[in-house]
C-alpha cells in the first residue's frame, strides 16, 4: 500500500498534465451547464449599469491583449451587448497596444446579434494611446485632446456620437477590463477620485485580491471576477456565451487541482511517517 | 551642468504638478496639461527608442553569430513585417496586419503561451502545497476553501460557501492589501520627494 503512495508523491508530472488536459477538455466539448449564482460584485456591476438612463455614453476600456483574451474577451462582449441592449451608446480605447482589434472584434460579434448598430452613432473604437497614467489624467481635461482621431484614422470631430463627449464628465460609466499595468488600478488611482467617475472593473482572476480593496471602499462600484464572474454576469443578462461554455471547464480543473494538492499532501504524510518509522 | 539641468527641470515641473492638483484655475490647468500632453509624446518617442535598441541588439546577436543567433532573425523579421504592413496597408478589419498577423498568428501564440500556464500551476500546486508548517497549513487550506468557492461546486457542497470566500476576499484578503497599497503609496510618495528635491538621484544614471 505505501508503495502506491511513494509512487503517487513522485508522480510524474506528464500525468498531471493529462489529467489537466481531459479536466478541462473534455467540459469544453462535452458542455455540463453548471447551475450559476452571481457573487455580490457582479450583482453590483450589473445594478450600476441596470440603474444608468436609457441612451446614455459610457467608455470602455479595454486595456488587455491576446494573452488574456480567454478571461477577459468574454467580459467585453457581455457589457456590450447588455450596454446596446439599454440603448447606450459607447465609446471604446486601450491602454494596451493590442487592444483595439479586441474592441473592434468584440462590437463586429455582438452587432451580428443586434444589426441596427452604426459606427459612430452608437460605437466608437478610439484605439491606443501611450502615455499610460498622463493620458488617464489628460482624458480628465480633455478626450480629444488625447485621442484626435478614432482607431480607423478618422478626425474627433467628424464623429456624431464624440460631438457630445468632451471628457469623463460626459460618461454615466467608466468600465475598465484590464489585465494589468496599465488598468483598475491606474483609473482608481488617478482618475476616479480626482474626476469623480463611477467605475466599474473587469478583471483578471489573478487581480481579484488586489482589486477587492478598492471594491469594498466603494471606489469600484462593481467588479466582473475572472471567468467565473463572467459567467456569472451572462447568466445575469440572459445571454451564456462564450465565459458561460469556460466555465465549466475552469470548475473541473480547479476539482482536479483541490484533488492532486489533497492527494500530493496524504502521499507526503505517509511517505514522510514510514521514513521517521524507519 | 549635465545634473544640474535636469534636477532643475525636475523640481519645476514636480511642483508645479503638485501645485495644479490643488489650484483648478483654467490657465494652470492648461499649463498641466500641455506638459500632460509632453510626457505622452514623449513616451510614444520612449517605444521608438526601445524599438531601434532592440532592432540594433537583435542584428548584433545575428550577424555575430552569438548564443540563439537564429532566434534573433525571428525577433528582427517578425518586427520589420509586423511593423511594415501595419504602416503600409494599416491596422483596421480586413487588413494583413488585423487578420493575418494579428488575429491568425499573434492571437493564437499568445492565447496558447496563456494557457500552459494551468499545466504548470498544476504540477507546481502538487508539488509546492505541502503542508510543512502552520503557517503552509494556513496558506494551502485558504487556497483550497478560495478555489471552491469560485465555482459552482462550491455552492453545491454548502449553499453559504461562495458567501463564505466573499467574507474571505473582503475582510482577511482587503485588510492585507490594503496594508500593502497604503504601504506602497506611502512609499511612492516619499521617493516623489526625494526625486523632486534631488535626494535620490539614480534616475540621472551613472558617470558624469
Amino acid at each position: 500500500m505505501s508503495s502506491v503512495w511513494t509512487k503517487i508523491n513522485h508522480l510524474d508530472k506528464r500525468w498531471i498534465y493529462l489529467f489537466v488536459l481531459l479536466a478541462v477538455a473534455l467540459p469544453l466539448i462535452l458542455p455540463i451547464n453548471l447551475p450559476l449564482s452571481p457573487s455580490g460584485p457582479v450583482m453590483s456591476f450589473y445594478k450600476a449599469i441596470e440603474s444608468i438612463p436609457k441612451g446614455s455614453i459610457v467608455l470602455i476600456s479595454n486595456d488587455y491583449d491576446p494573452g488574456s483574451k480567454a478571461e477577459l474577451y468574454p467580459m467585453t462582449e457581455a457589457v456590450l451587448y447588455h450596454l446596446f441592449k439599454r440603448n447606450c451608446r459607447v465609446v471604446m480605447l486601450s491602454l494596451f497596444p493590442a487592444g483595439p482589434p479586441m474592441s473592434e472584434r468584440a462590437v463586429a460579434r455582438v452587432t451580428e446579434d443586434l444589426p441596427n448598430l452604426q459606427y459612430g452613432t452608437d460605437f466608437v473604437n478610439l484605439g491606443y494611446k501611450d502615455g499610460r497614467e498622463a493620458v488617464l489624467v489628460e482624458m480628465g481635461r480633455s478626450i480629444r485632446s488625447a485621442f484626435p482621431k478614432d482607431y480607423r484614422g478618422i478626425p474627433y470631430d467628424s464623429i456624431a456620437l464624440l460631438k457630445e463627449v468632451e471628457n469623463y464628465s460626459s460618461f454615466a460609466l467608466v468600465i475598465s477590463i484590464s489585465v494589468g499595468y496599465p488598468g483598475t488600478k491606474e483609473y482608481v488611482q488617478y482618475a476616479q477620485g480626482r474626476f469623480n467617475l463611477k467605475l466599474l472593473a473587469g478583471a483578471a482572476a489573478v487581480s481579484v485580491p488586489e482589486y477587492s480593496a478598492y471594491y469594498n471602499s466603494g471606489q469600484l462600484s462593481g467588479m466582473l471576477t475572472g471567468i467565473s464572474g463572467a459567467a456569472e454576469y451572462e447568466e445575469l443578462i440572459g445571454r451564456r456565451a462564450l465565459a458561460a461554455k469556460a466555465i465549466d471547464a475552469q470548475a473541473i480543473g480547479h476539482m482536479v487541482i483541490i484533488l492532486l494538492i489533497v492527494l500530493g499532501n496524504v502521499a507526503w504524510f505517509v511517505t514522510k511517517g514510514k521514513k521517521n518509522h524507519e | 551642468m549635465k545634473r544640474e539641468i535636469p534636477l532643475a527641470i525636475l523640481l519645476i515641473t514636480g511642483l508645479f504638478m503638485i501645485f495644479q492638483y490643488f489650484v483648478p484655475h483654467y490657465a494652470i490647468s492648461d499649463i498641466a496639461s500641455k506638459i500632460q500632453q509632453w510626457a505622452i509624446i514623449i513616451t510614444s518617442g520612449a517605444a521608438l527608442l526601445g524599438i531601434a535598441n532592440l532592432l540594433r541588439v537583435s542584428l548584433d546577436q545575428a550577424i555575430a553569430r552569438k548564443q540563439d543567433w537564429m532566434y534573433k532573425w525571428v525577433v528582427i523579421v517578425s518586427l520589420v513585417v509586423t511593423g511594415v504592413s501595419g504602416i503600409v496597408g494599416g491596422i483596421e478589419p480586413g487588413t494583413f496586419f488585423n487578420d493575418m498577423i494579428y488575429f491568425h498568428m499573434y492571437t493564437p501564440m499568445a492565447s496558447t503561451m496563456y494557457a500552459t500556464l494551468a499545466f504548470f500551476i498544476a504540477s507546481a500546486a502538487f508539488r509546492a502545497f505541502r503542508v510543512r508548517s502552520w503557517q503552509a497549513w494556513l496558506l494551502a487550506c485558504t487556497a483550497l476553501l478560495v478555489m471552491l468557492g469560485r465555482i459552482p461546486f462550491g455552492k453545491m457542497i454548502w449553499g453559504d460557501f461562495p458567501q463564505f470566500v466573499d467574507w474571505i476576499m473582503n475582510v482577511p484578503n482587503t485588510v492585507a492589501q490594503r496594508a500593502i497599497l497604503i504601504g506602497a503609496a506611502l512609499g511612492a510618495v516619499a521617493t516623489g520627494l526625494k526625486m523632486i528635491f534631488g535626494i535620490e538621484r539614480s534616475w540621472l544614471g551613472g558617470g558624469d
